[in-house]
């Protein structure tokens, strides 16, 4: 009688291969969260928000392209579309917060982590980095083709192509920014609970809340008040900050007079202040 | 082998809640029951163990490592399946089981290898490319044992396998914990409330109860003198008994049963003959051995 067909059962093999350390596990934990940002192996249904979202991004940004090649106008320059595109940015934000946190809270997977090297510092880590990413491709890849646009109609050469990425590369910084502040406030608001539309519902609240406050603050009559109204919600906050670098008061950004220093104070401190707070959290859930 | 050697070790919670106090055990390789009530400290010792929490006082070796300074050590050869639903839904076995063993250190190929591997010796074939939302829950405790299996431990935490089984997927359960404590040569340790479930499948046994250890020792050496035949007749049970002491066994009563410890198989051919000279209907004679349950009842009273 011949043994093809016949499936042996080769009993367990043990595992002799290379065993990576927790710089691999983090890394590994990285590209997932990155990963499941864009809903890249996750259901077609995870798929549409964040992808509807980058699509109006990704639109926008190559109808700006074609404006400034074709007309040569201006209509945002790369930290103004920012600033522009900031409910959309929140809106990420409140979905992948709670994707990255509040699922394995809901899901119960968090022990499956910490009994494994990953410490909490390795998790809270890998998925702020990855959000950090998401954020900042969801901003950086639009202005990167806002620049192409620009840079293949320079009349200037290689000089206005170099001009452009001079102005490209801030507007990156200003995105990046935006990522980090974002992404801390986000996650840590996402880390409070497992209920995924909660966590989107209150990262949204945080913004939505903080927005009147600095409407009320900046039409009262002291004009240090005026100034300082900003501070109060995450996104003049950033605006703020992008004003005192980029050194003007134009017309279109916040009017912060000479206390630029204290956005740029606050916006680090926020920042540190949220993962703070995360890591503490994550500290207790890791000890179970 | 010694593989957990623990010395008075203590852990108390803030709040003055008494986890583990004073357990000394040293437990050698193999299936390893570890039982006690509910909130016994079944499921502190397994955190501890893993490096979770840190003992109050007193020492825990693993493998001879010490799950508080050598923690990366000892997790990376100790699979740990949890009490508690711990699966997302919304993906599927085998990628999410490739996900973990990326998180234990594996790189991605092996991690994917080993995933199948873990998912088919736990009998999860072609379902492990479904989600794991439609999984039922038999299916769900063989992928949660398929994660602490994927990065080829040497030593498995079961904290209560059987959770939530019907009776047929708890004997499937046991028998592949069985099988992975025999044939894959890693040491298991079961958690459970129930006794008699894991009694079947351990070499030894940890029992605990309030924190404080009951009893910890080899299953046979637990069991071997207390192998017992019950004899019941429908009646003349006192002359039986009486013919049976007279024939130099000790026998006791239980309701209409007569307990005979059995000695040799020959035990069975001299209640028969007993049985027959007195001519008696015999209505049951089996063999019956003592639960270890028995055993710890009996030892708690003692103590008391």
């Amino acid at each position: 009688m011949s043994d093809t067909g016949v499936i042996h059962d080769i009993g367990y093999q043990r595992y002799e291969g290379v065993r990576l350390g927790r710089g691999a596990s983090f890394l590994a934990l990285y590209i997932h969260g990155l990963r499941a940002a864009f809903g890249f192996g996750r259901s077609a249904k995870a798929k549409i928000f964040p992808w509807l979202v980058a699509g109006i991004m990704l639109l926008v940004a190559v109808i700006l392209a074609a404006v400034r090649s074709q007309l040569d106008q201006v209509i945002f320059t790369y930290v103004e579309y920012d600033d522009q595109m900031s409910w959309l940015v929140i809106f990420f934000v409140a979905i992948l917060a709670p994707e990255l946190l509040s699922r394995d809270i809901r899901s119960g997977t968090l022990p499956l982590y910490f009994s494994r090297p990953l410490r909490a510092a390795d998790y809270v880590g890998a998925k702020f980095a990855a959000m950090v990413t998401a954020v900042w491709l969801l901003l950086g890849v639009p202005q990167l083709i806002m620049f192409l646009g620009a840079a293949f109609t320079t009349k200037t050469g290689a000089s206005g192509v170099w001009n452009e990425f001079l102005d490209l590369a801030p507007g990156w910084g200003y995105s990046l920014l935006w990522a980090l502040l974002f992404s801390s406030i986000g996650l840590l608001v996402a880390s409070l609970t497992g209920k995924r539309a909660f966590a989107a519902g209150g990262i949204v609240a945080v913004f939505l809340i903080t927005t009147p406050v600095v409407g009320v603050l900046s039409i009262l009559t002291s004009t240090t008040a005026n100034h300082l109204a900003g501070l109060a919600s995450p996104m003049t906050l950033i605006a703020g900050v992008g004003n005192w670098i980029s050194g003007g008061d134009s017309e279109m950004s916040m009017p912060i007079g000479r206390f630029g220093p204290v956005y740029a104070i606050e916006a680090v401190c926020l920042i540190a202040a949220c993962l703070l707070l995360l890591l503490a959290r994550y500290r207790k859930v890791a000890a179970l | 082998m010694t593989i957990i050697a623990t010395q008075a070790l203590t852990k108390t919670y803030g709040g003055g809640v008494t986890a583990l106090a004073d357990l000394t055990v040293a437990v050698d390789a193999g299936v390893i029951g570890l039982v006690g009530a509910n909130g016994a400290g079944k499921s502190t010792f397994i955190k501890i163990m893993l490096g979770l929490i840190a003992p109050s006082s007193g020492s825990v070796r693993v493998f001879d490592l010490d799950p508080v300074v050598q923690t990366d050590q000892v997790r990376a050869r100790v699979g740990y399946m949890p009490e508690n639903d711990c699966l997302p839904q919304d993906v599927s076995a085998s990628e999410f089981v490739t996900h973990l063993g990326r998180m234990s250190g594996l790189p991605r190929t092996a991690a994917r290898e080993r995933a199948s591997e873990a998912l088919r010796h736990v009998g999860l074939y072609e379902e492990r490319y479904r989600q794991i939302g439609g999984y039922s829950t038999g299916m769900k405790q063989r992928v949660k044992l398929a994660q602490a299996l994927v990065h080829d431990p040497d030593l498995l935490l079961l904290d209560e396998p059987t959770n939530g089984l019907d009776p047929a997927g708890r004997d499937a359960m046991l028998a592949l914990v069985h099988r992975i404590g025999t044939e894959f040569g890693i040491s298991v340790v079961v958690c459970s409330h129930l006794l008699g479930e894991v009694e079947r499948i351990c070499d030894s046994l940890i029992a605990i109860e309030g924190g404080r250890l009951l009893r910890a020792d080899r299953i046979s050496s637990m069991t071997e003198a207390f192998e017992v035949l019950a004899v019941e007749v429908s009646d003349g049970t006192d002359e039986l008994a009486a013919a049976l002491t007279q024939a130099g066994m000790t026998v006791t009563r239980d309701g209409r049963l007569l307990l005979v410890p059995m000695d040799s198989d020959a035990t069975y051919d001299r209640i028969l003959r007993a049985v027959t000279d007195l001519d008696l209907s015999l209505h049951r004679l089996d063999q019956r051995r003592h639960r270890v349950a028995e055993l710890f009842t009996a030892k708690e009273t003692v103590d008391v």
